[in-house]
């Protein structure tokens, strides 16, 4: 398989992320799957960033050790990431900033000829890479002018010189393919919920979910939604269910700490029967933690979170393109259903990069959620077989609509019966029971490796890029739940069929899905535990395999 | 729907002598009115929080949301960023609103966002039998503070002035025909309404002895001086002995939260070609 990774890095404030997503793009147009990982500490200005960019013939869900290509912007760049390198690394620098000899590119002077601003320095070093790696000129100024978000003529001139000077080092060769789109996990979520009926995005931004929040606001006249970034969490949760009980379907996003001071509204939600899409994207904890790193361990947070029982459905897509199709089924559901939907991400998945096939996914069903049909009196929580109660909104003719946060009665009024406590609770649960059924039959566990291995890793979210390609070396099933609540136990328990040897790999300290197994009686050998806020690699989880099987 | 029967059959729970009831009777005035004048009631939304206010929501028999403590301001804010022909009803209370949710009513105002919120100043908890709230007096003794609270209240009337409420008006629970006048200005004021209604806790707070010989109102006209407003506002502050005005403090009308925030209607074609347009962009 051909594959090749480039490693770009400077000071925050360089425009890393943006020339990371040029040279990803680059490599889109020469046929190249794509995963691109950005690593930044929480500051604006100054601190190390990169971004390293991966692509295969075939698709990749992560980032590997080994770099091909270094795109330094400064010392620290080359010094920070050696046990990255082999002999046969290409590095190419910035010439003011390293004094070595090698491929530099004379960026100040480039600027200067230009009349261009600092920030373009990284257009250099992609046109000196393009020139380095063999690309044609045409391919660059044909990416440049679809991908750059400004100044374009000026990032032209200055990426042409760099080309001009550099020379030829190492091609990359062109795979088969046709490029794809290439979409962050947050782009993937938003357009996936757009497609699912999004109307409203409330939000409050904290890392890793603001970039949601960002696109959607930028595009929110295109995709005729509302987005509206209120005072604090408390706030963002209380206006979204103020806008599902007037009828507009509603997400919220924020990380674990916003959705701390969700949790009085998601009970409410819970009992008042209010459809809500939660994104919850994880990163370091506990409480402010490591704000833009990655980590598993907010499972049975949301499991858990709210007073009261009520049923809730949780999926953790493992890439852009799960992403990109369970948001639009978790946004269906939570009106199907009147339950919180959360969709579970975390950094790695948030803020990286990767090529989406939109045409191959299935079309998901929407807009069909129970409406109330008119006759006789509107009773917003009338009991029902399914426990699922048709649905009418404010404004609408003949309908008295209330919604209560108390134990309430079918129409809507607070009681303290022993009787209807019983009665609404089990018809909050029967919900779940339907919830579960019809989740069962969208596949939300997902195997992949050598399915009839009997030693299997068992995964969920982000880690599927390393796991599926540590699995598939080493000969081994995976079996990954993207379907976390409610719980696929019959769809795991065929998935776990003729395994003899169960290693479950997460991103937390205490094994939060293995616990999770070990409520429905399955037991995993072993647990390979990451939890220094940065992903697996497939090398690295390659060895603690070896490890666990040894 | 019209003629409906105002009230619910739930049974009433408010102790006697409740200045609830004022409120409640003030509402039923004011929403038997508004089906005179041939608007739906079907198009009214009350939303209230938790505490003895919040029953209003069980008692009234239209649209109604049930919050949590504290949490009716901003449920009624997306109700009517969501549908802007909706009127929107928030009854609230002053544990509620001015101590748990005080963040939301201060942002409702600064966004000026076309609701009409009631707070139900009793100025002390009530439903958890008497603690003192953010408008209690200093040395109130309540529950919590059994040798009497070392704090000064605040002043809402100020407080919501400097928010950037455009309407701003208190009431008071034994002067209904004001009250009604009060409420009903509020709905058909376009941006975010507050009025303060001093209201009698029989049980806890019974303060109409203080009340009734203090209160005076305040001229029907001019209302559009902020200045004026922010002194007459300080007149009473909540703990001090003075004459305590009722009335409208102010009012400005500009444009509201709802309006800025419309958008224009995408049908599910446009959307679909935008999310297409998108990924092709990406490509």
């Amino acid at each position: 398989m051909k594959e090749l990774s480039v490693l770009i890095g400077g000071k925050a404030g360089d425009g890393i992320n943006n020339a990371g997503a040029m040279v990803a793009q680059l490599l889109n147009h020469l046929g190249y799957r794509i995963y691109l990982y950005f690593d930044y500490p929480s500051l604006i200005r100054g601190g190390h960033n990169f971004a390293i960019i991966r692509g295969a013939e075939n698709p990749v869900g992560t980032h590997e050790n080994h770099v091909d290509f270094v795109l330094a912007l400064n010392k620290e760049t080359i010094d920070r990431h050696r046990e990255k390198y082999s002999k046969e690394t290409v590095i190419i620098f910035d010439a003011d900033q390293v004094k070595i000899p090698g491929n530099g590119v004379a960026v100040k002077a480039i600027l200067s000829d230009e009349h261009a601003p600092e920030i373009m320095g990284n257009s250099a070093m992609i046109g000196a890479f393009a020139k380095a790696t063999g690309m044609e000129w045409p391919l660059v100024e044909q990416v440049f002018r679809a991908h750059m978000p400004k100044g374009i003529d000026q990032n032209l001139n200055v990426a042409r010189r760099a080309y001009d000077q550099m020379r030829q080092i190492r091609t990359i060769e062109r795979c088969d393919n046709h490029p794809l789109a290439l979409l962050t996990g947050n782009e993937a979520i938003g357009l996936g919920m757009v497609n699912g009926g999004l109307e409203t995005y409330v939000s409050y931004p904290m890392t890793p979910s603001s970039s949601l929040l960002h696109f959607l606001a930028e595009q929110k006249e295109k995709f005729g939604i509302m987005v509206v970034h209120p005072e604090n969490e408390i706030g963002v949760v209380l206006m979204a269910l103020g806008f599902a009980y007037a009828g507009r379907r509603t997400a919220v996003g924020t990380s674990g700490g916003g959705f701390c001071l969700m949790t009085e509204g998601l009970s409410f939600a819970g009992m008042a029967e209010l459809p809500l899409v939660l994104v919850i994207s994880q990163r370091t904890g506990p409480s402010t933690g490591l704000p833009t790193y990655t980590g598993q361990t907010e499972l049975h947070f949301v499991l858990n979170a709210g007073q009261g029982e009520f049923p809730r459905l949780i999926v953790a897509p493992g890439d852009a393109t799960e992403a990109l199709y369970w948001s639009a089924v978790a946004t269906n559901m939570a009106w199907k259903f009147q339950v919180p939907a959360f969709i579970l991400a975390d950094k790695t998945l948030s803020e990286g990069t990767y090529s989406v096939d939109a045409t191959a996914l299935p079309n998901v069903p929407r807009y069909d959620s129970p409406l109330w049909d008119g006759n006789g009196t509107y009773r917003r929580y009338a009991d029902t077989p399914s426990g699922v109660s048709p649905l009418a909104f404010p404004g609408q003719t003949g309908a008295i609509v209330k919604a209560d946060s108390y134990l309430h009665d079918e129409a809507g009024i607070t009681t303290e019966e022993a009787n209807l406590a019983e009665v609404m609770a089990k018809k909050r649960l029967r919900k779940g029971e339907a919830l579960a059924r019809e989740t069962e039959g969208y596949g939300g566990v997902i195997v992949s490796g050598i399915p009839d291995a009997d030693t299997a890793l068992l995964c969920w979210g982000s880690t599927k890029g390393a796991c599926d390609e540590a699995g598939g070396r080493l000969g081994i099933r995976v079996i990954r739940l993207v379907v976390l609540s409610p719980f696929p136990k019959e769809g795991l328990k065929n998935a776990l069929s003729g395994v003899t040897r169960l290693i479950v790999v997460e991103e937390n300290a205490t094994g939060q899905l293995a616990s999770l197994a070990e409520r429905y009686g399955i037991i995993a050998h072993r647990k390979i535990l990451r939890f220094d806020g940065r992903p697996f690699t497939p090398g690295d989880l390659l060895v603690r395999v070896k490890e666990a099987m040894a | 729907m019209t003629g409906r029967q105002i009230i619910t059959e739930a049974q009433n729970t408010w102790c006697p002598g409740c200045g609830n009831f004022s409120i409640q009777f003030t509402l039923k005035g004011i929403l038997e009115g508004m089906e005179k004048e041939g608007k739906s009631l079907d198009d009214v939304v009350l939303v209230t929080g938790i505490g003895c206010h919040g029953k209003m929501a069980d008692y009234l028999n239209i649209n109604t949301f049930y919050s949590l403590h504290g949490r009716a301001v901003p449920v009624a804010t997306a109700i009517k960023l969501a549908n802007p022909d909706l009127t929107v009803i928030c009854c609230s209370g002053d544990g509620d609103s001015y101590a748990e949710g005080l963040d939301h009513l201060i942002f409702a105002a600064k966004r000026n966002v076309d609701i009409t919120v009631i707070i139900h100043n009793n100025r002390v908890y009530g439903l958890t039998t008497g603690q003192y709230t953010p408008t209690s007096p200093l040395g109130f003794h309540g529950k919590s503070t059994p040798a009497g609270t070392t704090e000064y209240p605040f002043n809402p009337i100020e407080l919501m002035l400097a928010s950037g409420a455009t309407y701003v008006a208190r009431g008071y629970t034994r002067k209904m025909d004001q009250l009604k006048h009060l409420i009903a200005g509020g709905i058909a004021h376009k941006g975010f309404a507050f009025i303060d209604v001093l209201q009698i806790c029989a049980t806890f707070f019974p303060a109409a002895d203080y009340y009734t010989p203090r209160v005076y109102d305040l001229p029907e006209e001019e209302h559009d001086n902020f200045e004026a407003a922010c002194i007459k506002a300080r007149e009473w502050d909540y703990n001090s002995d003075a004459k305590i005005a009722l009335g409208t403090f102010y009012t400005r009308v500009l444009p509201t939260f709802e309006k800025r925030m419309a958008g224009r209607p995408v049908t599910i074609e446009e959307r679909e070609k935008a999310v297409g347009e998108f990924l092709a962009a990406r490509t």
